[in-house]
Order: structure tokens, then C-alpha cells, then sequence
């Protein structure tokens, strides 16, 4: 009945004015837009994480130098710094033989390093060469994806051979067939025998495909020195058990070294528990991106408050002559309500628009995840702003005397 | 004084109306105590120099305002006694209104102007096409329905206001210096207009400072502050309007209208 003519009405009212109209819209698409854009992103963020996560097994622990910082990204310290005790190759050894550690299944020396690698005149930095057993690939969560890893053997007579990540892969051999070649290693020559499967992700952390995993023992004569490891890696039975055998390793670790926990040398390191604090300050990141968003969409309301005022204002004599033609208080609250929670509506869906499109996009490395509740808030949140930022505009037209309405010029 | 000895009360009738604007030595005595009374079927002209409280009683008469004291009666209805929802129905169903300065919707076609009372007054559909397209036709504009107020000469967008007044079949048409903004030839055709308004019943109270429009009444008040000084009928109200049929061979109305004394 009369509501589709109110509707009728508030429609003529946008179409008189359409650039103002496009101009508040937009205020509102940008802050819709920026709402769903930046919790993608963030959200983008945070799973990129969660990949790193699971690329590395969440049932990994590490033992490391107390000073030393924590992870592959540790690799760049060379293995000779000097230290009252050394990680040895027999204290995983010690680690890996004991029965006071029945959570622990699978124990690896790692000595890790960065090199310059050279094939055929192609050169690169990998930033990871880890020397280790044959079984530190399923704790790394690695596995072969052409060729084959090296083997005890080859640990036990220092063979120079290699299995190199995905990204060595395309540095130095692009689309020529990397098994059996040989690249140079700080001018080491190695023989590659095997390409690890991609593990991706992580992009905007450090590429987990930048990696060459040889022998210890060669890594060990020829890179890095016969100095302390730079760690050793250490697999639980499975994720429930990771706790456990953190405090198994550790006991062991000071029984074994004689050493008081005050004085305890070496720390045993949980990696998807520092990863997951990595996470929630992505999830703080995420939050402070909604709130600037959320500031953007309100600038967005206040713009439509204003319009509104200008546009009751202006159009005070039409609101006089509907007055005296018998218009109820309520129609000329509805239409104008109308007007508002139009625009916002149209702007929110706009922007719906725009966030969904450029979620497609990688930004900055990251690619960002479509939060479905996201977008259902910001367009939600867009139209109660109409009717709330449109309810003053729009009471201070219905409340006009019709006689003052009717004089204004 | 009850008009007429019908049955039917009074379009309106007014007793002891007064008006103050502000307070105090800034008081402002608009209307002084104004009784009137006007039958249904009346015609009347409503003179007064500016100041004179015209303005205001038409303001009133039209229930755009309140009096400060004085009762009012519209059709019978109290109008004292409405709040402004109830204000607004009337302004709707029982007065159509015609200004000086058209006041017509901007951007918005001449159908649809006349359409807005009756869009107000909730009338639906066909209903409302074929009552806005009849007050139209009465007011010789049918050819015109979808031209827009700017695309319409001032005595053209006058008599749309003029259908608009009417279609919602009022008991009461106010009319506030129609023909002000009107060279003498519109005011002529608006006139007519109203002049054969008022042959088929309609009452209708047209406030002016132009005499020769007055002369179209059957009946002539003049307002001097805020008083009524003079109530003189010129014909009566069963009658034919005084002028009627008159407009379009008066060619000199100043000349040939004479003094409105010796009316």
C-alpha cells in the first residue's frame, strides 16, 4: 500500500542527486570493502602460518643452545661457536637409546648451515643445508619426491650427496633433471640425489623449499666443522604425547650433562607452540586491521548522517507542502529513512563487491581467506548504520512545523 | 449561527479566535477575536493589508496552526481537540490547498502532484489514476499529465495545484493569493477556474489584496488588525459566483469591475 509509494518517493529523492548519492555510497563501499578485505587478509595471514604448522608435524621438538635462536631460521649461526658443552651426535645418540623416553620415537642430529650453491654457472643461496640422518626427513615432515634420500651409508662414510628442496630445484637447474648432477656447495662438489616434495606456504616467513639435506658427517667435514650441532630434532609418538616427551628429553638431557636446572645449558623447544604464539599475533594483527576498517565504515555512517542533513535541509519546502497535502508523520520519516538506509545498502553491497573481488588477489604475499561471517557482518553492519545514522536526518524532517517548512526558501 | 438551517454544520465555523505569536511586551496580537462562519457551497474573498492577520487565520483555517484561544470547527470536527496525527487526515480529506507560490514537487509530473493527496490518503491503483486523470481534465490540463512543474507556464502549474486541491473531493478549498504570481490572463483562467468550482458546491476561501479578485466571491471579508471590519455578501450562497462565465469577455476587469462599495 502507501510503503511502495514511500519507497517511490525516497528513490526520486537519490535520483535527484545522483553524484552526492554515488559519493556517500562510496564512503560506505570503502568502509564495507575494508572490513572484508583486511579480515581476509588476516586471515590469509594466519592460515599461512597454519601451514607452516603442519608442513613442520606438530609433534616436533628441538634441543638447542639455550642462547641459540630457535629453528631452521637458526641455520644462518655457523657450528663452531664456542660453548662449555657441545650438542654432540651422542647426545642424540644417548637420546635415541634410552628407555627413560618411551614418548620419543625418532631422534636427529641436525647441523645446519647457509651456502652458496652453484650448477653449470646458475648460483643461489640456500639458505638451509641441514646435516643429518636419513631420518630426519619424516620428522621434518620432508619426503622424496624424485630420486632417493641418502642413506645410513652414506652417513657412515661422509659420501658427498644431497637431496635438495623445490626452489634450489628452479634456482639452479629449471627445467634440466637434477638427479645424478652435481652442484657445487661453498665450492664442495655434491651429488644430488633426490628432490623433496614442495611443501609451499610460509612465503612471507622463509621459503621451506630453500633447503639442501645431506650426511651429517659430511656437512659436518666439509661446511659447518665438528663443532656443537646446531640442534637436534627430536619426534614424539604423536602430538598428544609432545609435552611428555619435552620433559623426558629434558630430564635426560640434565641427567646426561650433570648439569642443575639453573645452569642448564641447552632448552628444549617445542616448534608448533612457538608457531601458534606466531599465530595469535597474526589473530592481534587481524583484529587491529578490523578495527581500522570498522573506523572507516562509521567515517562512512557519519557521511550519510550528513548528506542527509544537507538533504533535509534543502528539500525542508517539499517537506511543508507533503505536510499540508495531509503526509503523516510517519511517511515522511519512512521516506526519508529510506533514502539513508538505501545508500548504506548500496554501499554495503558495493563493497561486498570489492572485498570479495579483491580477496582474489595475493596482497603482499599473502593470500587472503574469505570470512563468510565477515561479509554478512559488514553488510549487516552497513544497513543498521543507515537506519541509525539516517534516523536523525530524517526525525528532524518529520518534526518540521509544515508552516516554517512551507516558508523556508 | 448556524447557516443555511441544514442539517449540516458549517465548513467552518470560527468563535472568538485569537492569536498571539511570542510573549510579554514582545507579544505579537495576530487575530483579535474573529468569529466567522462559512456554510458549505459559500464563496468567500478574505481582503486585509499585510499585518492584517490574513496569513495567520488562513494558517489556522488550514490547520497548519493552532489558535492561542477561540474554538474552530471544521465540517463539525473540533479541531482543538486532534492531536497531530489526526491534524494531518484532516489536511488531507477535508482542505485542499492552493498557494501563491504553486508549490508544486519539483522534478516530479503534474499526474503525479495530483496523485500525492490521494497517495496520503491511501487510496490505491486505478482508483487513484482515474481520480487524479479526472481532476486534471477538469482543469483542462489532460494533455499535459507527464510534463514536469518547470516544463509549465505559472497559470498552467496553478491549475494543477487547483486539481491537486480538489481530488481528494475536499470540504474545503484554501486558496492563499492565488493569482499573486500570475499575469492577468492566468488570473483570469484560475478564477474561472475556482468560479466554476464553486457552481457545483465546492466552498472555497480565496484570501487576496486584489479587489477585482475578490469580486468573484459571494462574499467579502476584510481583515484590519487582526479584526474583522467588514462582512458584506455579494450574492447568495444558493446562487450563481457573481462572475461566472464573466472572466473570459472581461478584458479590462479593472475598469469595467467598478468600485467593490458600489457592488
Amino acid at each position: 500500500m502507501r510503503v511502495r509509494e514511500v519507497f517511490r518517493f525516497a528513490l526520486r529523492g537519490l535520483r535527484a542527486n545522483k553524484l552526492r548519492s554515488g559519493l556517500t555510497t562510496l564512503g560506505i563501499l570503502i568502509g564495507v570493502g575494508a572490513v572484508i578485505l583486511l579480515i581476509a587478509v588476516g586471515q590469509g595471514s594466519g592460515a599461512a602460518v597454519q601451514a607452516r604448522i603442519d608442513s613442520l608435524g606438530s609433534n616436533l621438538l628441538l634441543v638447542t643452545h639455550q642462547s641459540a635462536a630457535v629453528g631452521r631460521a637458526a641455520s644462518t649461526r655457523g657450528g663452531t661457536q664456542s660453548s662449555t658443552a657441545n650438542l654432540t651426535p651422542a647426545i642424540a645418540q644417548e637420546l635415541a637409546t634410552s628407555n627413560q623416553d618411551p614418548d620419543v620415537s625418532v631422534v636427529a642430529p641436525v647441523a645446519s648451515t647457509s651456502v652458496t650453491a652453484t650448477y653449470d654457472g646458475a648460483s643461489t643461496t640456500i639458505s638451509q643445508v641441514v646435516g643429518s640422518y636419513p631420518a630426519y626427513l619424516p620428522i621434518s615432515n620432508d619426503s622424496i619426491a624424485q630420486g632417493s634420500s641418502f642413506t645410513s651409508d652414506d652417513v657412515n662414510h661422509a659420501h658427498k650427496v644431497v637431496v635438495i628442496g623445490q626452489t634450489v630445484v628452479t634456482d639452479l637447474f629449471g627445467s634440466i633433471n637434477p638427479i645424478g648432477q652435481t652442484i657445487q656447495m661453498n665450492n664442495v662438489p655434491y651429488t644430488v640425489v633426490g628432490v623433496l616434495a614442495s611443501k609451499g606456504g610460509g612465503s612471507t616467513f622463509n621459503d621451506p623449499d630453500d633447503v639442501a639435506i645431506a650426511p651429517l658427517s659430511t656437512v659436518q667435514d666439509s661446511l659447518t666443522g665438528f663443532g656443537s650441532l646446531s640442534e637436534i630434532a627430536v619426534q614424539a609418538t604423536s602430538a598428544d604425547t609432545t609435552t611428555a616427551a619435552q620433559s623426558e628429553v629434558t630430564a635426560l638431557l640434565l641427567d646426561y650433562l650433570g648439569e642443575t636446572t639453573s645452569t642448564e645449558q641447552f632448552t628444549v623447544t617445542n616448534e608448533s607452540s612457538l608457531l601458534s604464539t606466531a599465530q595469535s599475533t597474526t589473530q592481534t594483527f587481524t583484529v587491529l586491521l578490523a578495527a581500522v576498517a570498522a573506523i572507516s565504515l562509521l567515517v562512512g555512517g557519519i557521511g550519510v548522517t550528513n548528506i542527509m542533513l544537507v538533504t533535509v535541509t534543502e528539500r525542508t519546502r517539499e517537506i511543508g507542502i507533503r505536510k499540508a497535502l495531509g503526509a503523516p508523520k510517519g511517511a515522511i520519516l519512512g521516506q526519508f529513512l529510506i533514502e539513508a538506509v538505501f545508500l548504506s545498502v548500496i554501499g554495503g553491497a558495493l563493497g561486498v563487491l570489492v572485498g570479495v573481488v579483491g580477496s582474489r588477489f595475493t596482497i603482499d604475499g599473502i593470500k587472503p581467506v574469505l570470512v563468510p561471517s565477515s561479509i554478512a557482518l559488514a553488510f549487516g553492519v552497513s544497513a543498521v548504520i543507515g537506519l541509525l545514522f539516517g534516523s536523525l536526518p530524517a526525525n528532524r524532517a518529520a518534526g518540521l512545523h509544515p508552516i516554517e517548512a512551507l516558508r523556508h526558501e | 449561527m448556524s447557516a443555511g438551517g441544514t442539517t449540516r454544520p458549517s465548513a467552518v465555523h470560527i468563535s472568538a479566535l485569537t492569536k498571539v505569536y511570542g510573549e510579554g511586551d514582545a507579544a505579537v496580537h495576530a487575530l483579535r477575536g474573529v468569529d466567522l462562519d462559512v456554510p458549505h457551497g459559500d464563496y468567500v474573498a478574505i481582503m486585509g493589508s499585510s499585518g492584517s492577520g490574513k496569513s495567520t487565520m488562513m494558517n489556522i483555517v488550514g490547520c497548519l496552526d493552532v489558535p492561542t484561544t477561540g474554538g474552530y470547527r471544521l465540517d463539525g470536527i473540533d479541531i482543538g481537540s486532534l492531536d497531530e496525527a489526526q491534524l494531518s487526515i484532516v489536511r488531507n480529506r477535508k482542505i485542499g490547498f492552493v498557494f501563491q507560490s504553486f508549490n508544486l514537487l519539483p522534478r516530479t509530473s503534474a499526474f503525479e502532484n495530483v496523485e500525492l493527496p490521494l497517495v496520503y490518503g491511501g487510496v490505491r491503483g486505478a482508483e487513484r489514476r482515474r481520480r487524479a486523470m479526472a481532476a486534471l481534465e477538469l482543469v483542462g490540463l489532460a494533455d499535459r499529465v507527464d510534463h514536469l512543474p518547470n516544463q509549465l507556464s505559472g497559470g498552467q502549474q496553478q491549475r494543477v495545484a487547483v486539481a491537486r486541491a480538489l481530488v481528494n473531493a475536499p470540504s474545503l478549498i484554501l486558496a492563499d493569493e492565488p493569482t499573486g504570481n500570475l499575469d492577468t490572463h492566468s488570473s483570469y483562467e484560475v478564477m474561472g477556474l475556482f468560479d466554476r468550482l464553486n457552481a457545483v458546491g465546492r466552498t472555497i476561501v480565496v484570501i487576496t489584496h486584489e479587489e477585482d479578485i475578490a469580486e468573484h466571491a459571494k462574499r467579502f471579508i476584510r481583515l484590519v488588525d487582526g479584526r474583522i471590519v467588514e462582512d458584506r455578501r455579494l450574492s447568495p450562497v444558493d446562487g450563481r459566483p457573481p462572475k461566472l462565465g464573466a472572466a473570459e469577455v472581461s478584458r479590462y476587469p479593472r475598469g469595467v469591475a467598478g468600485s467593490v462599495a458600489g457592488g
